[in-house]
């Protein structure tokens, strides 16, 4: 069973000023017996603070926020990128993390290569890495290109190409950054379609976005994070309503096709 | 946070997702699902459990090793995209400096060229290796930080991918090796058998160099410059174009021989290739100092693994 549990974490940023990051200053600080003092008083930035929930199989979940809300950094925790500095992380299940448009391709390599080295970070056969490129480059429209280096590729081709590739692989539980909506509006449907196709296979959805329409039609659970806490967690409407004012929720509901 | 699988392990068949592919019905589950294993990230301060992730680490680049292959392949392929020989010319350049050079200094040091250049071929072809992988290291790290912020994989996979791309320079440089070698009619001698060894101890001993200089380069961003520096001096002390024997009688080479960590490396692969006799002390010398390296390299990467996707 797919499942994710988020247990009482705290992340927090080590905050290296352009000196402090030097070895002269380490340097320093340790001949004149200043070390200890330094690492103990060190400066940090907490991007969360004792944030739990769990999620189970068919969850889709909705982050919500303003910037610098910790969102993004949630996010990367849960995909293990960034390892808390307190509380657990449990995973059970294979995560793929659409967390920039970039995905850690490299923009002097081709899709085809991009392709491959994702293919072979999960471990597939030279057949398989032929069949994943044929299903990129099907679904994302972007045959000929594909041969082409990625930094020459528009920022739509190169969001098509990270999410046809991040889904093309099997996740049971999928986390999502808002850039997937610089897409155009034909490539939102099919995203919608292929994402469903995943939803339904009994798995997680994790997306953070700011826009209350795709939240409302995403998501079934919606948490609103401010400074690094859970300041609501709810269904989407309840969230939405007390996250944002009364006339652009309802604006929002109208758009997304629902009644309040 | 590994308790059984990571999921970058699984070797799971590939379910195409197509819009209008979809054949699992709603609710069931998908029939290629792989059993669901368990990761549990955790704050721990114990050194047993950092210790036990940090091998973990290391495994998962193991399994890795075709992203590692390829991964260095891309990285020379891009290096020479474009250009006419390609990466012929790693070949052509290393064979252009060690004959200018070699013809050179074999007059400045009053050297027979027959013997001088076999010598200096060898030398300045493992020196590139031992430089360049530790030039490259302490930017491993930093210049995969996309790589490192989009998705979880093993750190060590950086390391190796250095040590990977350089054996493939290496595997390059080796060709002006055999035809100096044909030339001069230089036989490998009998102890050759020990190049194998000396080749596995040059192998780990890049891997954790790399490891210790990229999260030192990743944490101080001074240290590529620095270790920049402490290279070009080591070039220079090392005998790499000059021969212990020829200042043996000017009381000099001992000291940069006897206790030179890069001397005792080059030498293990270098006497038997140039036919010498096994050489004990050169030995003895690079395995102490190798379990320093990895003595070292494993209490800083136990300690600073968790830490390296915030310093980047």
């Amino acid at each position: 069973m797919t499942q994710l549990i988020v247990n009482d974490v705290s992340v927090s940023f080590p905050l290296y000023h352009a000196e402090s990051r030097s070895l002269k200053k380490t340097v320093l600080a340790a001949a004149s017996g200043r070390l200890g003092e330094d690492s103990r008083h060190r400066l940090t930035v907490e991007a969360l603070r004792g944030v739990s929930f769990t999620l189970n199989t068919g969850d889709r979940l909705g982050f919500i926020g303003s910037n610098g809300a910790g969102k993004t950094t949630l996010l990367r925790t849960m995909a293990g990128i960034y390892e808390p500095v307190g509380g657990s992380i449990t995973i059970e299940g294979a995560v793929t993390a659409l967390l920039d448009p970039g995905q850690g391709m490299n923009p002097d390599l081709t899709g085809n290569e991009n392709i491959r080295l994702r293919a072979l970070f999960n471990g597939y056969s030279e057949a398989r890495i032929r069949e994943l490129q044929e299903d990129v480059a099907a679904f994302a429209g972007l045959d000929q290109f594909l041969a082409l280096p990625v930094r020459t590729y528009s920022s739509g081709m190169v969001v098509r190409l990270g999410f046809a590739m991040a889904t093309a692989i099997r996740a049971q539980i999928l986390l999502m950054d808002e850039w997937l909506l610089a897409g155009d509006a034909s490539f939102l449907d099919k995203a919608r379609q292929r994402l469903e196709t995943m939803v339904r296979g009994a798995e997680i959805l994790v997306l953070s976005s700011h826009r209350p329409d795709i939240l409302l039609q995403w998501c079934n659970r919606l948490i609103w994070l401010d400074g690094g806490t859970v300041k609501a967690d709810g269904t989407p409407e309840e969230v939405l309503a007390a996250y944002l004012p009364a006339d652009q929720f309802t604006h929002a509901m109208e758009t997304a096709g629902k009644t309040a | 946070m590994v308790d059984a699988a990571p999921p970058f392990r699984y070797r799971q068949p590939m379910h195409m997702i197509a819009p209008g592919q979809d054949t699992a019905g709603p609710g069931s589950p998908p029939p290629d699902a792989p059993p669901a294993k368990r990761l549990v990230i955790a704050a721990s301060h114990s050194w047993r459990e950092r210790l036990r992730l940090a091998l973990a680490d290391i495994a998962d680049t193991a399994r890795l090793w075709p992203l590692v292959w390829t991964l260095s392949l891309f990285d020379i392929r891009l290096r020479y995209r474009g250009s006419l020989l390609g990466p012929l010319w790693l070949t052509l350049s290393t064979a252009i400096m060690v004959g200018a050079i070699g013809v050179l200094y074999a007059r400045l040091f009053h050297q027979d060229v027959g013997d001088y250049l076999p010598f200096l071929t060898i030398s300045l072809v493992l020196w590139t290796f031992i430089s360049t992988v530790a030039s490259d290291a302490t930017t491993c790290f930093t210049q995969a930080d996309a790589m490192i912020r989009s998705m979880r994989m093993p750190h060590s996979v950086h390391a190796a991918r250095v040590v990977m791309r350089n054996m493939l320079v290496l595997g390059h440089n080796v060709v002006v090796i055999a035809v100096v070698f044909a030339l001069f009619g230089t036989r490998p001698g009998l102890d050759s058998f020990t190049l194998l060894p000396g080749f596995l101890l040059w192998l780990a001993d890049g891997f954790a160099a790399s490891l210790l200089l990229g999260l030192f380069g990743a944490r101080f961003r001074d240290i590529p410059p620095i270790i920049a520096s402490i290279m070009q001096i080591a070039f220079y002390v090392t005998p790499i174009m000059w021969n212990p024997a020829m200042l043996a009688h000017r009381g000099l080479a001992k000291a940069f021989v006897e206790l030179n960590p890069f001397y005792a490396l080059l030498e293990i692969i270098r006497g038997p290739l140039l036919g010498q006799p096994l050489n004990p002390g050169a030995w003895h010398l690079a395995v102490i100092y190798s379990l320093g390296l990895f003595l070292v390299t494993g209490l800083v990467f136990t300690r600073a693994r968790p830490r390296l996707p915030y310093w980047l």
